[in-house]
């Protein structure tokens, strides 16, 4: 094999105009029990070459019917679609032969050899028997599964499993991958492992990464940006970073008497921008959430003191993906996630 | 426990980086090609353990121990064996053949076919592939009896034999495209499959005459039944071809019930898989 350095001269990919993936009012809607059950709603989208971007949301949002109307699982009611250049529905093969699929469940069947599945991954890619067997060599020492691959799929383990059904999703060398769900049911660490996989493919090699997920973790640590979905349709769109720094900092301020803190309230609500709250049992805590809050607050607390009503407790915290989704829903991304885990993805999956 | 990255983070795995443009070589592959992959893909988790279909294959030597000497040799037109078998052979290819589904299921659980969806891989060929797996252990399976009950009362004609066989591949294929077909339909719902399989599977063997001759003395109406079943028309042509004969209409018969299974297979086959997508 050729030494193991990216070759930087040849860019990874075809250059192509345009983005990636365009959907325009692309929409899917389910009749189950004689009701109707809106799943993605007009949604437009664009994502452009190089992207690494993820789909956050409860489960039954939406974010895996769009993930399989764009790899052609799922046919849209309405409006079109865009991947790689080709049509999801009057186009189907070209964009499967255009893109990597890792899905919710296990590429690879569990009666077979690993190896034999990533071979014949890469002979439906088109590779010829030399080319597909080296192929699948390359990518199982590069996973780290060579010693494993000659085993039935279903006596490996999870992070294992996860491993090979990457590999298999690699096997043509896609420009564009699609990771439905990639590090539910695995373990803290085998999901680090997976998201530096999927960033350094990112990196790396340029690949596009679409990713759905409803771990707030792990879109906030390794996407470049956020497409937030609920009930079907798109409620936010940016890096976490801004989707974060635009709800601001939340300050929070305790004071000894309720009079101190209602002064020190009508204080901060002149902050340009800021959002007060009177807090805490006694009414004696004050919840500030303000822009850039960590380098106000300082001054704040300063300006307070010199004004007789001093501050006897601080807590700055910055905006998570969760404040964003609660802000943006009243709900909380994590309560909604509690309950009816997996059943709304798994009807949302069966329907397919 | 390894890590994805391994020890090489940072400068790229070969396989990985290696993305050049060489993908322009791969031609994609024809019908023929995507159907054979298939075939194969569904062939090798026997190839690689082929214990594991040892013991169903001796299943209808059983079978045919245990019930072929209550036969009675007149009346049968020969010895008792030589009706016998290829009712047994019959019997084979249709438990395997019906039961092609239940990989499928074990594959929507599991996500593979999912996975082979998405693939470049036609949907025909998915379908096809799967059906004509059943052949092959089919094939195996009548070889192995075939040897087995030579040295007995059983005459070989090979001619009979083979051509016979050949009738029963048609069959098994249509078989599995509809037991595909139904797997599909029964997604996440085991049991459906499984209770459609077992319901089906004893009426259409035992009105075919597989175990008993279905004669003049049988009842009006199981008689009408019998003659709706096409399974029975290709028992009449495999007895009659293992026999040594070849009886024009009786052959013929029983090729068409055959080749009609197996449109019935593909053309449900593909819609049930166009409408499940």
């Amino acid at each position: 094999m050729a030494p193991s350095v990216l070759d930087m001269t040849t860019p990874p990919h075809p250059h192509q105009a345009g983005p990636v993936i365009r959907t325009q009012a692309l929409t899917k809607t389910f009749t189950r029990h004689k009701q109707t059950v809106e799943a993605v709603r007009g949604l437009d989208l664009e994502v452009a070459d190089g992207e690494l971007v993820a789909f956050l949301g409860p489960n039954g949002a939406g974010k895996s019917t769009t993930l399989r109307m764009l790899t052609t699982l799922v046919a849209p009611t309405s409006g079109t679609a865009r991947v790689a250049g080709y049509d999801v529905v009057t186009e189907q093969r070209a964009v499967r032969r255009s893109i990597g699929y890792v899905g919710q469940g296990n590429a690879a069947g569990h009666q077979q050899r690993g190896r034999d599945e990533v071979v014949s991954q890469a002979r439906a890619h088109g590779l010829g028997r030399a080319a597909a067997d080296a192929r699948a060599d390359e990518l199982l020492a590069a996973f780290d599964l060579a010693d494993h691959a000659g085993r039935p799929v279903s006596t490996l383990s999870g992070g294992q499993r996860r491993r090979l059904d990457v590999a298999i999703g690699l096997v043509h060398r896609p420009r564009l991958m699609f990771l439905d769900e990639p590090s539910t049911g695995l373990d803290p660490q085998n999901r680090v492992n997976l998201q530096e996989q999927v960033q350094r493919l990112n990196r790396e090699l340029g690949t596009t990464i679409v990713l759905t997920t409803h771990y707030l973790e792990e879109a906030d640590a390794i996407a470049d940006r956020v497409i937030v979905i609920d009930h079907g349709v798109v409620i936010a769109d940016d890096s976490a970073q801004r989707l974060k720094a635009g709800l601001g900092d939340l300050v929070s301020l305790g004071f000894a008497t309720p009079d101190d803190a209602a002064a020190a309230a009508a204080r901060a609500a002149r902050i340009d921008g800021s959002t007060v709250d009177l807090v805490g049992a006694h009414g004696t805590d004050v919840a500030v959430r303000v822009a850039h809050g960590r380098d106000l607050a300082a001054d704040l607390v300063t300006e307070l003191a010199s004004s007789g009503t001093p501050v006897r407790r601080i807590e700055v915290a910055s905006a998570t993906l969760d404040d964003v989704f609660l802000n943006l829903t009243g709900r909380s991304l994590r309560e909604t996630q509690g309950g009816t885990t997996g059943a709304a993805d798994h009807t949302e999956g069966a329907a397919a | 426990m390894s890590t994805l990255t391994g020890s090489t983070a940072g400068t790229g795995d070969p396989a990985i980086a290696t993305a050049s443009l060489q993908q322009d070589a791969a031609v994609a592959p024809g019908f023929l090609a995507d159907t054979w992959n298939v075939m194969v893909r569904e062939l090798k988790p026997m190839l690689r353990e082929p214990a594991s279909v040892l013991f169903a294959m001796v299943q209808p030597l059983v079978f045919l121990a245990l019930f072929a000497p209550l036969l009675p040799d007149e009346g049968l037109g020969g010895s008792a064996l030589q009706w016998f078998v290829p009712g047994i052979i019959a019997m084979t290819a249709l438990m395997g053949a019906s039961m092609t589904g239940s990989n499928l299921s074990l594959e929507i659980n599991t996500g593979s076919h999912e996975r082979l969806l998405v693939s470049p891989l036609r949907r025909s060929s998915l379908l096809v592939g799967r059906a004509l797996k059943e052949v092959v252990p089919m094939l195996a399976q009548a070889v192995l009896i075939v040897a087995v009950v030579t040295p007995f009362s059983f005459d070989l004609h090979p001619g009979g034999v083979l051509l016979g066989l050949a009738i029963l591949a048609l069959f098994s294929v249509g078989i599995g495209a509809l037991s595909f077909a139904l797997a599909l339909v029964s997604a996440g719902q085991d049991w459906l499959f499984w209770t459609v399989q077992q319901t089906l599977i004893f009426p259409l063997l035992l009105l075919a005459g597989v175990l008993l001759p279905i004669d003049d003395s049988a009842p009006g109406w199981l008689r009408f039944l019998a003659d709706l079943n096409p399974l029975g028309y290709i028992i009449e042509a495999e007895r009659a071809l293992f026999a040594g004969t070849v009886p024009a209409d009786t052959v013929a018969y029983g090729a068409l019930a055959a080749a009609g299974v197996a449109v019935l297979g593909l053309v449900v086959g593909l819609r049930t898989m166009r409408r499940s997508s």
